[in-house]
């Protein structure tokens, strides 16, 4: 069976979520998905490996939803959206996830962030008809 | 008969619901971000829509990655909010007009869009913030709204030409709707950012003031991108860009610009508020 190639697959640091990784991380993000349920969330924590096997979340899957290692999932095919519903009430943010993925701390990461928005008014104004504030 | 007023835009990132819930909106870091929506809530104020269609995508409310709609409109009568996995305190349920949104079902059917109609539909925050920041948070929403939602998930996704090709499909279905009704398009998301792999923080500004100042008066040069393309330059989750081409596709072709704002970053993104006005000349 061959997964089709795109034009995209080169874009560095990149995960495209298409079918070729929806389809192998499709029980993790099933999983992720029932966290929406309260009482999901609880039936996960009172066992979470029952949970997994519930959901068919087996393998390296499984080993790491009951690490909670946020980033192997992300990289092992789990979504950025449903693993946000498992990872930010657990403490850890989108950013936190960026950073690591990086390779530097949170702060380092915000930081950066911070600094797309240096000379951004002198931009605005050399663009013309933006508010300013 | 139905009429379009304008078209509004919108980051629809979970912090700005954040912020707004907790108050936070004149903190340093959110004060410029929330100033910026004073003219496109003014706006709203003078011409009074009575119904806004809100351009979005879901996260993983309403649907799951089982079945995928490229795009889906809410037929029904209200949509209510609901928890995403976070335990937020979901906000009031939206009124809907559903003799509306299947009048605009059969129009956009017809036109050769074959649009997934739900009879139920939960809105998440992609559809929930923009309403807050731009109306405010109430527990009787100011406005009726149909939800339009738009796959930038699950990838493919539709391409930027096809949003604009439905946005003016939206225009046709609206404007042959035989009730007298004020209808404001907002279209959600954007502008650049990613959030995962090693190119997580990618906020490209440069490109996003190109976007808005495009999307405003020469829309057909973002149809001419291919995803492949804009992702590159505004990030995997930047995709969302292409929900602000159905707003545009459904109004005039010349506009009237009323507002531009744009602020980076806000989270993890660049995000821009555009007000156009139909001129109806």
């Amino acid at each position: 069976m061959t997964w089709t190639k795109h034009d995209y697959e080169d874009i560095p640091g990149t995960y495209v979520f298409d079918g070729r990784h929806a389809h192998g991380s499709y029980p993790v993000n099933k999983l992720l998905f029932s966290f929406c349920d309260e009482a999901n969330r609880n039936e996960f924590d009172r066992d979470p490996s029952a949970y997994c096997d519930k959901y068919g979340v087996t393998g390296r899957y499984k080993a790491l939803v009951l690490e909670q290692d946020f980033l192997g999932m992300l990289r092992a095919g789990a979504n950025i959206y449903y693993l946000a519903k498992m990872a930010i009430p657990r403490g850890t943010s989108v950013q936190d996830a960026g950073a690591r993925f990086q390779g530097v701390t949170t702060k380092e990461f915000q930081d950066k962030l911070l600094s797309k928005g240096d000379g951004l008014e002198e931009k605005l104004q050399a663009r013309g008809g933006y508010w300013i504030g | 008969m139905a009429r379009i007023v304008g078209g509004v835009t919108s980051s629809h990132i979970p912090a700005v619901g954040n912020a707004i819930a907790q108050g936070l909106t004149q903190q340093p870091y959110w004060k410029r971000f929330f100033d910026g929506y004073e003219p496109a809530k003014a706006w709203l104020r003078k011409h009074k829509p009575d119904v806004a269609i809100v351009v979005y995508n879901d996260h993983g409310l309403n649907f799951f990655l089982d079945k995928v709609p490229t795009f889906a409109l809410g037929c029904a009568d209200t949509y209510d909010n609901a928890d995403e996995g976070w335990a937020l305190k979901p906000v009031a349920p939206f009124k809907g007009h559903a003799p509306f949104s299947w009048h605009i079902a059969e129009k956009l059917v017809e036109q050769e869009f074959d649009v997934c109609t739900c009879q139920e539909m939960k809105v998440d925050h992609g559809f929930v913030n923009p309403i807050r920041a731009l109306y405010g948070t109430h527990d009787e929403w100011p406005v009726v709204t149909i939800p339009l939602a738009v796959n930038t998930v699950q990838h493919p996704v539709p391409t930027a030409l096809r949003c604009f090709k439905l946005g003016k499909a939206l225009r046709t279905a609206i404007e042959s709707y035989e009730e007298d009704l004020k209808v404001v398009v907002i279209g959600t998301g954007g502008l650049s950012h990613q959030l995962q792999g090693e190119r997580a923080g990618l906020i490209d500004v440069d490109f996003d003031l190109e976007c808005i100042d495009r999307i405003a008066s020469d829309p057909d040069w973002l149809t001419r991108f291919t995803n492949s393309q804009i992702m590159r330059r505004t990030g995997t989750e930047g995709i969302e860009t292409i929900m602000w081409l159905v707003m545009r596709g459904a109004l005039q072709e010349n506009v009237k610009v009323i507002h531009k704002h744009y602020h980076a970053p806000i989270s993890n993104t660049g995000a821009g508020v555009l007000v156009l006005e139909n001129t109806f000349v």
